[in-house]
């Protein structure tokens, strides 16, 4: 191993409008090292990759990417590629129904003036394919082969481009244990080969297992880097979350009633690969009047957990029973979940909470639209009664509610979509992500509207990946690790070393 | 129409907030451009065919044939429209058109079947056809593209078995009335108007004026914004003119069309189910964010599935209409429909991606091919030169909402 510096990013600054997603972010990684990056979702990771490998091309970010001793600008990733950096999203870009030796040339074809070799493709596919222990035949279709192997084709890919600064973001996550210690194996060979990785994980026990170095990134900023003999579990843990907790939470004094929902024996699995289990047998319950926290990282399990239960929104095989005020109810589908008292608002608002295209008073209605309508007309003056008082209650900043929901700020949309599931009048609020992507001043609004829910005696249940939002609003804590409740964790007992250590428990091994 | 231009509530005119009442004001102005854009594109067409064919166009009996001759596209447009605003297609209706068309004539020409009968049948026959193409697309979730250009090849296929490769003709009387009669004539036909049709126009003139002041009323009354007086004074006097130029026409030549009156129930039935309803607002949702509205309780499958029964339904209709009007079953009876329909609805400013859309807006986009259509064959214009032009019209309207969009992205 040469202890040189293969890449060097220097105060690497990223502003998207109104945020500062990266400020001053230095990284070192040294020629044939695993150096993994750890942080909290939303730290900037992601961002800090996309710089490197040209996604955001150079002039639209701050700083120096020196890669091999040369200052390099980056227009795009077929730039950064022909130095041999590649990057391999959590999504995998592959061509589902290519073959897998199609894939591994993709957009690098083996081709003479524009036709091409399939013997060469075919016969160099094989020993790049080889390389990463994956025996199939290459005519195969890629779909056609389970996410683990395609993980592993991605990688093949890399390296028929001659990689030699390998990404891989969260690598493991959408894959289950043997193919995920295959992976870890197969990076500890390609070490040994000559090519430097970078690592960005969550799962704190593969960076133990394989990383030379690790850099910890928490809000946007470097804060430091770890050698081999320092990396511990914990050691990283605090790094993540070590920040001050200043309050930006409004007071709020619970007024916890009876039992109100309870979730027993929750099983959930994948809909693609019906093998996986998602969510296993999990069991959780909320008061009158309390906010229930979910803590999980990202593939945890979260939305999954709190979409099949609305309706079966997501998954399949769901097996488990829902009980309100100690009677199991029906869920199955999203209109008996509505009738029974809850309600779902989603963390994707744009893809499945809103009608982008339709006027405010039309969304806020839209799931309630029921108790506006007399043999299915609606009344039309009432609904716009109905949408002017949610405008004056939450505070929706539009100059009128036939306003076009897809021309309202992140956080005026969020109150839209709170709004609609008010309307319903619901008895349990699932809210996921209520804040993402949404500004300071409409988090606050955002936790006075929870609390006040809270006070009207519903029980809420609110999904988040900041843990000081977590520990801010909520009474209790559950934390999901892997589809398993690892946790139940009073506020009072909560801390963030606390939660982020049984978000990071992993099944197999032994402090359960 | 009238129904959804009184009672759309896009108003917004309040703003105690300097920098967003211009806002509102201005995306206000641009939702409005398309619509009264459409309008007044209807009128500029009228007026200059008006003067290169020396006043033929307006003339009662072209007025009259205009309003029978388009009908049975008007029909389908209006059921195209709701399952293009649902984010679906149906290519199938011209070769439902056929397939009713061909039915009705087994029925009445062959069976002797009696025309109240005959064309319950059929139109139920409609409603079976549809629930068969929605059934495929709703729950088996089979795109409406592939299901509907099956259908398009079956059914014509289907109405050429019905009636062994020949043609079907004719049809008792009663029955061709639906394509071709006229309301009774009170003046006995020696009167200067027809009395019916006047007495016809002032009732919807009036009925107009009542929903479009009681619906302005309800607003006030619920506090909340209305368009400006002189705006809604001067709407309501466009359209009670335009009511009234319309029926004079037709009452100086024979009278209304029975198909007219038809046309006029489903316009007026269908605007207030698009707008007023829980259905129509539920075929809005899903075809403006189909998850979001399955996850906001709709039940997305339903809805498609009563649309493409309704379209079905409206299908059998437009045959029966086209079909009483040739006094003819015909194997080719119907082809290109879906075409001038679809082109009707997309002109008429529905977006290709689904949830935006109005009867009222199709009716009008189906007029402009009408009256195009027949202005060209009044001076002579070859139907290669049509469609021509047809298809430029189309390119032209759809562009114009696109450069509109930009336009109104890039302003916000």
């Amino acid at each position: 191993m040469v202890d040189e510096a293969i890449l060097e990013m220097r105060s690497i600054t990223k502003e998207f409008p109104g945020v500062k997603a990266l400020s001053g972010v230095d990284l070192v990684v040294r020629r044939g090292d695993v150096h993994a990056i750890c942080g909290e979702n939303g730290a900037g990771k992601s961002t800090l990759m996309n710089v490197l490998s040209g996604v955001y091309p150079h002039g639209t970010y701050e700083g120096d990417i020196v890669y091999d001793g040369q200052v390099c600008s980056f227009g795009s990733i077929a730039d950064s590629e022909r130095v041999g950096i590649a990057i391999i999203h959590q999504e995998l870009a592959l061509s589902p129904y290519l073959t897998l030796a199609e894939n591994v040339f993709l957009g690098n074809e083996r081709a003479k003036r524009g036709w091409i070799s399939w013997n060469r493709t075919e016969n160099e596919a094989v020993a790049y394919l080889q390389r990463v222990g994956l025996h199939d035949n290459p005519a195969t279709k890629v779909i056609d082969i389970g996410v683990g192997k395609q993980q592993l084709v991605e990688i093949a890919k890399a390296l028929a481009k001659d990689v030699k600064l390998l990404i891989l973001d969260e690598p493991t996550a959408a894959l289950n244990d043997d193919d995920s210690a295959h992976l870890l194996e197969l990076i500890g060979d390609l070490r040994a080969h000559g090519v430097t990785c970078i690592l960005i994980s969550h799962k704190l026990n593969e960076i133990k297992k394989v990383a030379d170095r690790v850099t910890i990134i928490r809000d946007g900023r470097t804060i430091e880097t770890l050698e081999r003999e320092e990396i511990s579990e914990e050691r990283i843990i605090r790094g993540m979350v070590g920040r001050d907790l200043t309050s930006r939470y409004p007071d709020h004094t619970p007024r916890i009633g009876p039992e109100l929902l309870r979730i027993e024996d929750w099983t959930v699995h994948h809909p693609l690969d019906r093998g996986r289990v998602v969510v296993d047998r999990a069991n959780l319950k909320v008061h009158e009047g309390e906010i229930v926290g979910i803590a999980g990282l990202m593939g945890a399990g979260r939305t999954e957990l709190a979409m099949s239960v609305f309706g079966r929104s997501w998954g399949v095989d769901i097996s488990g029973t829902v009980y309100k005020r100690g009677q199991p109810i029906n869920v199955r589908t999203v209109q008996a979940a509505v009738r029974n008292g809850l309600a779902y608002a989603t963390e994707d608002r744009k893809q499945y909470g809103l009608n982008l295209i339709d006027d405010i008073a039309r969304n806020i209605s839209a799931a309630g639209l029921g108790k506006l309508a007399r043999a299915g007309w609606v009344d039309e003056n009432r609904e716009h009664v109905v949408a002017e008082r949610y405008r004056r209650q939450l505070n929706i900043k539009t100059p009128s509610v036939s306003s076009i929901v897809g021309k309202l700020s992140g956080g005026n949309q969020q109150k839209v979509v709170l709004s609609k599931w008010m309307y319903t009048d619901p008895e349990v609020l699932i809210l996921d992500e209520p804040t993402r992507g949404i500004d300071v001043g409409a988090k606050y609004e955002i936790y006075t509207i929870i609390n006040q829910l809270a006070d009207e005696g519903k029980g809420i249940i609110v999904i988040s990946s900041e843990l000081p939002e977590l520990l801010g609003i909520c009474d209790r804590i559950y934390t999901l690790s892997e589809g398993v409740i690892t946790a139940d964790v009073a506020r009072a007992d909560a801390t963030p070393e606390h939660l982020m250590h049984y978000m990071t428990e992993v099944r197999e091994e032994d402090h359960v | 129409m009238s129904a959804t231009a009184t009672n759309a509530p896009q108003t917004d005119h309040p703003t105690p907030r300097p920098e967003g009442a211009l806002r509102a004001t201005l995306s206000y102005l641009a939702g409005q451009l398309r619509q009264l854009g459409l309008f007044i594109a209807l009128i500029a067409i009228v007026i200059l065919l008006q003067g290169m064919t020396h006043g033929v166009t307006l003339s009662p009996r072209n007025v009259s044939n205009l309003v029978v001759q388009n009908s049975y596209i008007l029909i389908l447009a209006i059921g195209m429209v709701m399952v293009i605003i649902a984010g679906h297609i149906d290519l199938s209706v011209g070769s439902v058109v056929a397939v009713v068309g061909a039915l009705a004539g087994v029925l009445n020409n062959k069976l002797d079947i009696p025309w109240l009968p005959t064309i319950l049948l059929c139109l139920a026959a409609g409603a079976l056809i549809g629930a068969w193409q929605g059934f495929w697309i709703a729950y088996f979730k089979i795109p409406a593209f592939i299901v509907t250009l099956g259908g398009m090849l079956a059914f014509r296929g289907l109405a050429q078995i019905l009636l062994k490769n020949t043609q079907i003709s004719p049809f008792d009387d009663t029955f061709r009335k639906i394509g071709s009669g006229f309301l009774p004539d009170l003046g006995g036909g020696t009167s200067f108007l027809e009395p019916l049709t006047m007495i016809l126009a002032v009732l919807s003139v009036l009925a107009l004026v009542v929903v479009g002041v009681g619906a302005r009323r309800g607003r006030v009354r619920n506090g909340l914004a209305t368009e400006p007086l002189l705006w809604f004074v001067l709407k309501t006097a466009f359209m009670v003119a335009l009511i009234l130029v319309i029926a004079w026409q037709l009452a100086s030549y024979r009278g209304t069309p029975i198909v007219l009156v038809i046309l006029g129930v489903l316009v007026v039935a269908y605007s207030a189910v698009m707008a007023n309803t829980v259905f129509g607002r539920q075929v809005y949702a899903i075809g403006g964010n189909l998850r979001a509205a399955e996850l906001s309780g709709v039940n997305a499958r339903r809805v498609s599935f009563m649309l493409f029964v309704n379209m079905g339904v409206l299908a059998a209709l437009a045959g029966l209409v086209f079909t009483a009007q040739l006094n003819l079953a015909g194997p080719s009876a119907g082809d290109g429909f879906e075409l001038d329909a679809i082109a009707a609805v997309f002109i008429g400013g529905a977006a290709v991606t689904g949830g935006i859309g109005t009867v009222g807006g199709a009716i009008v986009g189906g007029l402009i091919i009408g009256i195009l259509n027949n202005g060209m064959t009044i001076l002579g214009v070859g139907t290669e030169w049509q469609e021509f032009i047809k298809g430029l019209v189309l390119l032209a309207a759809v562009a114009f909402d696109v450069f509109n969009k930009r336009r109104a992205a890039r302003s916000a």
